[in-house]
């Protein structure tokens, strides 16, 4: 496999390195520099998720593409220079931030933010300032009518809606081959994220003919889940859904261990996907589901996880982590076909293109990435997309979710 | 405020407002996030300076103003809006205003900082099991000029507001309040009526701001209006200028801003530990906030 | 009955939580008159302190405990010193070194806070100790949140002793009651200004190591604790031990409660809504004395 995998790296590397010739043999009228800007949220409530999914694969495509001497514009290459802001988690931050890049940096590109708010604010500038905004970590039910209102802008991480479909369908199958009941606990954090992803949830149950036992919020900040666990225990679903953030995620699968609950399935929401969460429970991961997934035989994935791992420390989230990347390679693509940093081109080509990335061959639709993992299971210690089963390499879900095991 | 440099102040303001034209980008942005605090910290002083009680409630209301549009904005007239987001404000504040009236010092401040707090987790809650819609979409394509404009048309409100607070009765029973609560009592003013009024003057001018504000996120949910960190920015800015004259807000407000804009510019990865640290430099080096400063320069100019 | 007593047991754990993370501000603000906004930065740091030694060294939180706690405490004195007493020495007034110190404490905020992002970045911490379920009143609690509550009732009461039992601890009640007063009797208050503002910072420090064993914690999360902590003072009345420990418990309970019979959205603005109520009907909290 991966002997293939750097066969096939060299050889386009050798193709597009007979067309581009590095940065020194350049003509005249060639910018010096590509510019990429970002404000990411180094600080504040958002810096545990934009440091897991979103800086370290920014920071990892610049240099490799640095290191390949640059990105290939007309028939020579040119290097990126990048200008980052700290956006605080704050979105009047940020869309100062993005001003700054548009007005003052002159940026070439700007790359997303993290998350729904963020990108949201920062929508209407980039709109009306012409760039493309790939949001790689923005979940939004309105994502369709955004893409229209703004059609320099791309949505890649899917609804809350098509999340919960994706769960939804799962669960249909295996109660109606009689494994599951029609019960179902769920809780959500009283959060945007949280609270779209338990609608979708709802509304999917409940056309599948499934009855919510326990429907409840939690305050986003809640430490204690004792309660609320104990609570939805009682209500003898064999399915407990919980729409969580990476903190309550890991405190909802402790306590759950803890106090023995151990449904048949048993699914949490945003951090299940995280390395955090494997570091944390090792084994009790197994048959844990999540939101995200991938394809983790795929020899592409498996050449990013070693990179990621290598450059950063630490390995990507199985969610929005190859997405992000993907992006990027997308934007490179888009760049280099457009002939060098025309905007308006660009755009156009993200729009129409088709892109070879981590994630398999990528084009969108209606500016919107429509095949994506949208829930993944925790199987011998990696986190497998299992729904929708038509991907390739959807594994089938291990039902029901093992015993606990001790600490 | 004397009146002559009330004039002043708008006369400068008038020549504020030509920016727009000037530049629409650094400088324009940067002129929007000085007016905001502008705002906010002076109509935060005009209730805390003189009575003294230092309220952490801003976020309360900047954020009752920010939701009123998110609400609102697309289902009614721009007008309407900011006149429903200033009732709102001054209905809340009467309210806060009731329920703190026994309380003072840090039970005061943390009773404000609490009570921004349950206001945000019921709208939360509302939001999540009545509308079933958390987070709004408020696509009100806002020009910078048109924030930039409106925020210093309040500011000039806010300073007619406040001369004229400081020159009237209510503005002797406030600095007499200030002075000594008890003795102001036994003299005959009505205290409860005096702080209530100027808590809901403040809050007026708080919500209306946070109205302004709200168009340029697009996306509103309770933790984005109801941003505690605006509450601490609000309260730095208003003592570290000083809280005891009018002006003495906006002393604080633009070094700040001018800062944290310095240092997310150039040191993105160190901010916070630079602005630490210059805080704590300026703490040091200007014990009465910097307009406590200025008799000293005026001292100097004479000699 | 049995799930009423496991709500409350719950309850009283999570309370003692509460009231173990305020201890330090209770001896910070009520002593030594510091209003220390980086409060809960202290307490993160604590947590990473923690994390680094069980996860570099295999040592316990328990017994890294004996090393974090004197650390924090040096720590503190050092801070108190260098940045808070030319504050208190040069405070006019009492209200003037309140407005200083948030102002101080403010900067030192930010520079805990960025030296912590600089060193471990944003990411989500968690890890695992002492997570062996213990069945308890119909509840089954981790052992690890046990041991806080343990703790926290231990510490209060240890400090409860020596404030009240020893010179030292007398001479910082004296302080506590009138600054004035107590130098008139002789009581070198800078010292034991210095004295209860290090003692708070090695009691958060206590604190953040135990609660490190179970909640997941990043460099920004100090101002959601310092918050809570402030809270749990106030409500308790400034100053007073037993009520910061009682305020804890009773926060801690109604979150509980809530959480189980009424509805789990609700949680936080029934705490707020009772600490709100505890001030309108004590106006100096629950212990607190009007005339400050």
């Amino acid at each position: 496999m991966t002997t293939t995998t750097i066969a096939r790296r060299s050889a386009l590397a050798g193709a597009t390195a007979a067309l581009c010739a590095p940065a020194l043999a350049r003509g005249q009228g060639a910018p010096a520099a590509i510019r990429i800007g970002y404000a990411i949220s180094k600080t504040g409530p958002n810096a545990g998720g934009a440091s897991i999914t979103v800086i370290p694969n920014y920071e990892m495509w610049v240099r490799d593409v640095n290191a390949a001497g640059g990105i290939c514009s007309g028939a020579m290459r040119i290097p990126l220079q990048v200008v980052e802001y700290d956006d605080r988690s704050n979105s009047e931050d940020c869309v100062r931030a993005v001003e700054r890049l548009v007005n003052q940096d002159r940026a070439d590109f700007i790359l997303a933010p993290w998350g729904t708010a963020l990108n949201l604010a920062v929508g209407p500038i980039l709109n009306r300032a012409g760039y493309p905004q790939l949001a790689h970590t923005a979940v939004t039910e309105r994502a369709p009518e955004l893409a229209r209102r703004w059609p320099n802008s791309f949505w890649l991480l899917g609804t809350g809606s098509q999340a919960a479909n994706g769960l939804v369908e799962l669960l249909k199958t295996q109660r109606e081959a009689g494994r599951i009941n029609d019960a179902v606990a769920m809780v959500a954090v009283a959060d945007g994220f949280g609270i779209d992803l338990a609608n979708g949830m709802r509304g999917a149950l409940q056309r599948a003919g499934f009855r919510l036992a326990y429907d409840r919020s939690y305050p986003i900040g809640t430490q204690d889940m004792t309660p609320i666990l104990a609570e939805a225990a009682r209500q003898g679903a064999d399915t407990f859904i919980a729409c969580s953030y990476p903190p309550d995620t890991l405190a909802i699968t402790e306590q759950a261990r803890i106090s023995g609950f151990n449904p048949k399935v048993f699914y949490t929401g945003v951090g299940t996907a995280f390395p955090l969460f494997r570091q944390r429970f090792g084994d009790n991961a197994s048959g844990i589901m999540g939101i995200g997934g991938w394809n983790a035989d795929s020899p592409k994935v498996q050449d990013y996880l070693r990179r990621h791992r290598d450059f950063a420390g630490r390995e990507p989230d199985r969610w929005a982590s190859s997405i992000c990347y993907a992006s990027l390679e997308m934007l490179q693509q888009a760049i280099e076909r457009a002939g060098g940093p025309n905007r308006a081109a660009v755009i156009r080509e993200l729009q129409t293109g088709s892109f070879d990335t981590v994630i398999g061959e990528v084009k969108l639709e209606n500016n919107l990435l429509t095949r994506l993992w949208l829930t993944g299971q925790w199987q011998e210690g990696e986190f497998y997309g299992v729904a929708p089963s038509s991907m390739p390499g959807a594994r089938q879900p291990v039902l029901p979710k093992p015993a606990w095991r001790a600490a | 405020m004397s009146l002559r440099a009330f004039g002043l102040a708008l006369a400068a303001l008038a020549a504020l407002a030509l920016l727009p034209w000037l530049d629409t980008g650094f400088w324009l942005a940067l002129g929007i996030g000085i007016a905001q605090y502008a705002v906010l910290a002076t109509a935060w002083a005009l209730f805390s300076g003189p009575t003294g009680y230092v309220s952490l409630a801003s976020a309360a209301f900047f954020g009752i103003g920010a939701y009123a549009v998110a609400v609102l904005g697309e289902a009614l007239p721009w007008p309407v809006v900011l006149l429903v987001a200033a009732a709102l404000g001054v209905a809340v504040s009467l309210l806060v205003g009731f329920a703190t009236l026994r309380l003072s010092g840090v039970y005061f401040v943390v009773f404000t900082f609490g009570l921004a707090e349950l206001i945000r987790q019921l709208v939360t809650w509302f939001e999540v099991n009545v509308t079933r819609t958390i987070g709004r979409y408020v696509f009100l394509d806002a020009t910078q000029a048109g924030i930039y404009w409106q925020l210093l048309a309040l500011f000039a409100l806010l300073l007619a507001a406040g001369t004229w607070i400081g020159r009237s009765r209510l503005g002797f029973a406030l600095r007499v309040i200030g002075g000594d609560e008890v003795v102001a009592r036994h003299v005959g003013i009505d205290t409860a009526r005096a702080k209530i009024a100027l808590f809901a003057v403040s809050a007026l001018f708080m919500a209306v701001t946070g109205a302004v504000m709200a168009p340029r996120w697009t996306y509103i949910d309770p933790a984005i209006a109801f941003n505690p960190v605006i509450s601490f920015q609000v309260l730095i800015m208003a003592l570290l200028g000083g809280a005891h004259r009018l002006l003495g807000p906006l002393l604080g407000v633009v070094p700040l801003t001018l800062l944290f804009e310095l240092l997310n510019a150039h040191f993105p990865n160190h901010a916070s530990i630079l602005l630490g640290a210059v805080f704590m430099l300026v703490v040091y080096a200007v014990p009465r906030g910097v307009i406590g400063l200025l008799p000293l320069l005026r001292r100097r100019a004479v000699a | 009955m049995e799930a009423v007593a496991g709500t409350l047991l719950s309850g009283v754990v999570l309370g003692g939580m509460y009231g173990l993370v305020a201890l330090g501000l209770t001896l910070q603000y009520g002593i030594a008159r510091i209003m220390n906004l980086a409060y809960g930065e202290f307490l993160v740091a604590a947590c990473f302190a923690a994390l680094w030694l069980f996860t570099a060294a295999g040592v316990s939180p328990l017994l890294g405990l004996l090393l974090i706690v004197p650390a924090a405490f040096l720590l503190n004195l050092l801070v108190y010193r260098i940045f808070l007493a030319p504050l208190v020495r040069r405070a006019a007034s009492p209200a003037a070194l309140e407005t200083d110190s948030i102002l101080a404490t403010f900067g030192l905020l930010f520079v805990v806070q960025g030296a912590m992002l600089a060193a471990f970045g944003g990411a989500y911490q968690n890890y695992s100790v002492l997570a062996v379920p213990v069945p308890l009143l119909g509840a089954v609690v981790p052992a690890n949140r046990l041991v806080a509550l343990l703790f926290a009732v231990a510490i209060g009461g240890a400090l409860f002793l020596w404030l009240a039992r020893t010179r030292a601890g007398t001479a910082l009640r004296g302080v506590a009651v009138n600054p004035v007063a107590a130098q008139l009797v002789g009581i070198d208050v800078r010292r034991a200004a210095a004295l209860a503002f290090a003692a708070g910072g090695a009691l958060v420090a206590a604190g953040g190591v135990l609660v490190s064993m179970f909640l997941t914690f990043n460099a920004a999360m100090g101002v959601v604790f310092t918050m809570k902590a402030l809270v749990v003072v106030i409500m308790g009345g400034v100053g007073n031990l037993l009520g910061c420990l009682v305020a804890g418990l009773l926060l801690g309970l109604a979150e509980t409660a809530v959480a189980a019979w009424v509805d789990p959205g609700l949680t936080l603005a029934a705490t707020y809504a009772l600490f709100l109520g505890v001030l309108i009907a004590r106006p100096a909290g629950l212990f607190g004395r009007v005339a400050r």
